[in-house]
């Protein structure tokens, strides 16, 4: 067994009577505002008794597990409690899941975002299951007048090994009160998981196929009022004035005014290119959508109104001129492509993208002289208390944050600015709001994917050996490259450099920032390359891990060359790579981020002469799998995701707005367009697990770009393929 | 401001709203039935969908006067307690993944089983293209339909 020291500031075993419960109500109102992990398997217990902040348990022996984290449709709400159900070994249908609020002086990185969520908190959801198993367990002996070690717990039950005595969890809890919490408590050997590796429902499934109130939008509360925004029509204006009174008097409008969001110190998530907005509160929404219509606003320019000519000049510039953020150089790149038998080189690039969360912007506030209080999805809960802090400048404590089940993350939600203006409106408006966007307010507002462009070049020699490599990538305004990451370490010359250029449009992180383009341009390169080198895409990447692994040159790389290669052997072997189907064309992609690696092979065939994903089969290794069914779900959601996005999705610029405003002309992905089948198998291992949420996407771009060469004969250099002008002339700016 | 009497998942309901209002915001804002969701505002993305008459309709865009005495169903009407079989489909494959999107898809995937009980793959497709889900579940979706037209 491992053992593993005990963190906790709260040092016993606690009753908590009904109204110190941290707000909880008694019964079946507060069950409902629970997920319970199944159809409960015992009754609502009269009594609960607090562990340690992540377990409270009920004299029934129902068990409340928190999930501290923000669910942003990633499962950490299931995922993360059945992390805490296996160590403290309780029936999963004993179990009821309870959103934790943000609480920095108890839980850790309260936040969703870099798959980090799992691989961060692994240790301490453990050890928090393992401390109340152990304090029951004490308990019992303590009652019994044994030991612990004469005892066993499994199961909810404590069983005294040489004896017939045995006592439930609810049972033993009450007399636990007063236990200390151990200094060090063991954990279980991998190989005794029972629940962690199967395949447990989403606990909030239930509520969402019968739409119960779940999502931030869905929130309110006595006397709130409903609030929209209108911001700047361009990046580079400022709202100067608007027509105030008559919008004021518009039915259903109960005050219109321009607010500043605007933070004097802002922190790293604070992006927000329009701080100061137009604001309209009323009752309800439609009457605010009519007045959003009838506004009349002078804006003023404070900066370029850029265009997409302007996007792709500046990235021309870039690559002349601008500033090198990163850069890795084995060997001497220029003096291997001069000796070179063949040398390939090519230009990928992708526009700015949306990030086009379901769920559109908003947030609950409602701030007083002396306190705020947030209520929405939030990917960075502690970065928006801090935000709305500085704002109000309240001392943090004063403001408290929790989180609702969010409509989608993808990093969107890492930036807490429209939090932070519903706080400023509820300010003026002197009550609780709940301000929310239009699709169209969230689709032109910003924090958008950056547009990349890398160029990419390669030098084999007599014998088809990749004896030179080079990339460099720029972008708006952070280039996409990681100048450590595979293939550093596996040829004699390589240069790497990411490039930074300029621009007025806000970004941010979207959904595997940077891996998703770079995954899908060096793949997509390294298939051409294999190609010209005579060597099956597979065979040809297992080489160059080999060689990582064996003769790696230069510094330390940021891979595993085995965990690599072993994803490329699965996905080979289940999708029985090399056997040709008529009409099946094959293209195939693996990808390290996020600390997962995955392989896939697509599937493609030529419907109505369209090319179409059929099928697809994904390997990776993220080593423990927590909740199986719900791990392929995501590896899924990125697969589809990847090729949406590879193939139709871009926002193109005029006079310092996007094009595309809304879905019917920014196209998303839809049914007919996704594979039939998306097949997942994992590596099996009892490495620590690390996260899911973006390592599934990056693969799918390059084997969408790889298979499509098979298909039509032509390679795809420049997305959105479906309808990108697929030349190489941007090379050459 | 005009009065209206309409019945929603089998109740009668009295609304005074301007009468261009959408269903969808009569919906979530003077009845408190949330589970209807909004999405785009302009029909692209059927996370609105709900049944008028047993059509799904997309309540973005439906004026409440338009409605007169037809039946509107929402998500929360489809079943007493989510038994309704493409909810029981959707809980057995595991669908959702952050669930925003699929209320709309079950009304949509709810209409068209009622129509065409066996619907074929294109059939589907053609049905739910309306549906956007950002989360990528489309796959999973297929599948729990066919389970719930097979059951
Ligand atoms: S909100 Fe109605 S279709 Fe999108
Ligand atoms: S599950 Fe998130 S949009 Fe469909």
């Amino acid at each position: 067994m491992t053992k593993i020291k005990t963190q906790f500031k709260r040092r016993s075993f606690l009753k908590i009577s009904a109204a110190s419960g941290g707000g909880m109500l008694i019964g079946f109102s507060w069950l409902n505002g629970c997920a319970p992990a199944e159809d409960p398997g015992v009754a609502v217990p009269n009594e609960w008794f607090d562990i340690n902040g992540y377990i409270k348990i009920g004299d029934t022996g129902m068990v409340t597990i928190y999930s501290p984290n923000p669910e942003i449709g990633q499962n950490v709400m299931t995922s993360m409690p059945m992390i805490v159900a296996e160590e403290l070994d309780v029936p999963w249908e004993n179990v009821v899941v309870e959103q934790a609020p943000l609480n920095t002086g108890f839980y850790q990185n309260q936040f969703a975002g870099g798959s980090l969520s799992i691989r961060l908190s692994w240790n301490a959801l453990r050890m928090a299951g393992a401390t109340g198993r152990r304090m029951l367990m004490e308990a019992a002996a303590k009652e019994w007048g044994l030991t612990v070690d004469q005892l066993t717990a499994s199961d909810g039950m404590i069983k005294e090994i040489n004896g017939d005595r045995v006592i439930g969890y609810g049972e033993v809890a009450g007399k636990a009160v007063g236990i200390e919490v151990p200094e060090e408590v063991d954990l279980k050997e991998i190989k005794d998981f029972k629940l962690i590796g199967s395949s447990k429902k989403n606990v909030e499934g239930k509520k969402i196929v019968t739409g119960k109130p779940l999502f931030g939008l869905d929130h309110k509360s006595d006397e709130m009022l409903v609030a929209m925004i209108e911001h700047p029509p361009a990046f580079g204006m400022k709202v100067k004035s608007f027509n105030e009174e008559e919008i004021k008097g518009m039915p259903g409008v109960t005050d219109a005014f321009i607010v500043d969001a605007a933070l004097e110190e802002p922190a790293r998530f604070d992006v927000n290119a329009f701080p100061q907005l137009i604001a309209i509160v009323g009752k309800t929404t439609w009457p605010l959508m009519q007045a959003k219509n009838a506004l009349r606003a002078e804006w003023e320019e404070v900066g370029v109104l850029e265009s997409s000519d302007i996007h792709a000049e500046r990235i021309a510039q870039a690559f002349k001129t601008g500033e090198i953020s990163e850069s890795r150089r084995d060997g001497d790149a220029d003096a291997a492509f001069e000796k070179a038998t063949t040398v390939i080189e090519r230009a990928y690039s992708s526009p700015f993208m949306a990030h086009n969360c379901m769920e559109p912007m908003n947030f609950y506030a409602n701030v007083t002289e002396d306190s705020a209080e947030m209520i929405g999805p939030t990917q960075t809960p502690e970065a928006l208390e801090a935000s709305v802090a500085q704002l109000l400048s309240l001392p943090l404590e004063n403001v408290t944050v929790n989180m609702t089940r969010i409509g989608g993350g993808f990093g969107r939600r890492l930036y807490p600015h429209f939090g932070v203006e519903a706080a400023a409106i509820s300010r003026k408006v002197g009550g609780p709001i709940k301000l929310m966007y239009t699709r169209e307010d969230d689709m032109t507002q910003g924090t958008y994917r950056p547009i990349y462009e890398s160029r990419y070049k390669a030098g084999l020699d007599e014998d088809n050996n990749l004896i030179a490599f080079s990339v460099r990538g720029a972008g708006l305004p952070d280039g996409p490259v990681f100048p450590n990451r595979f293939p550093a370490g596996a040829i004699a010359n390589y240069t790497a450099e990411k490039i930074k250029g300029d621009t007025n449009l806000s970004t941010g992180a979207w959904r595997a920032p940077r891996s998703h383009f770079t995954a899908g341009a060096e793949q997509s390169f390294l298939d051409e390359v294999a190609e010209l080198a005579g060597k099956d895409p597979i065979e040809f990447r297992l080489e160059l891990f080999d060689r990582a692994k064996n003769s790696p040159v230069g510094k330390k790389y940021d891979y595993d060359a085995d965990r690599y290669a072993g994803v490329l052997e699965l996905v080979k072997e289940k999708s029985n790579w090399g056997e040709s189907k008529e009409g099946v064309y094959r293209g195939v992609a693996a990808y390290f981020c996020h600390s997962t690696y995955v392989a896939e092979v697509f599937d493609m065939v030529l419907e109505n002469g369209e090319p179409k994903v059929q099928k697809v089969w994904c390997a990776v290794d993220c080593g423990i799998v927590i909740n199986r069914d719900a791990a392929k779900n995501m590896i899924e959601g990125g697969v589809v995701d990847g090729i949406g996005h590879g193939m139709y999705s871009e926002l193109t610029f005029e006079n310092g707005a996007s094009n595309q405003k809304n879905f019917d002309n920014y196209q998303l992905i839809r049914h007919s367009q996704a594979p039939k089948e998306i097949e997942v198998f994992f590596v099996e291992n009892e490495i620590a697990p690390t996260g899911l949420g973006e390592p599934g996407l990056p693969p799918a771009v390059g084997a969408l770009a790889n298979a499509l060469y098979k298909a039509t004969g032509q390679r795809y250099y420049h997305s959105p393929f479906a309808t990108a002008d697929q030349g190489q002339k941007k090379m050459m700016g | 401001m005009a009065e209206y009497n309409i019945r929603v998942n089998g109740k009668n309901q009295t609304v005074d709203v301007d009468p261009s209002t959408p269903v969808l915001w009569v919906l979530r804002d003077h009845l408190d039935l949330v589970g209807t969701k909004f999405g785009c505002g302009i029909a692209q993305c059927g996370a609105c969908t709900i049944h008028i008459d047993g059509v799904a309709m997309r309540s973005c865009i439906t004026p409440i006067s338009a409605i007169g005495d037809q039946k509107i169903t929402t998500i929360e009407g489809l079943s007493q307690n989510a038994d309704h079989a493409i909810q029981k489909a959707w809980l057995a494959h595991d669908v959702p993944q952050c669930g925003y999107c699929q209320a709309g898809q079950i009304m949509s995937a709810s209409a068209l089983l009622d129509e065409n009980p066996t619907p074929s793959d294109d059939e589907i497709d053609a049905a739910m293209n309306g549906n956007i889900c950002r989360c990528g579940t489309y796959t999973r979706i297929k599948k729990a339909i066919k389970t719930a037209a097979n059951s």
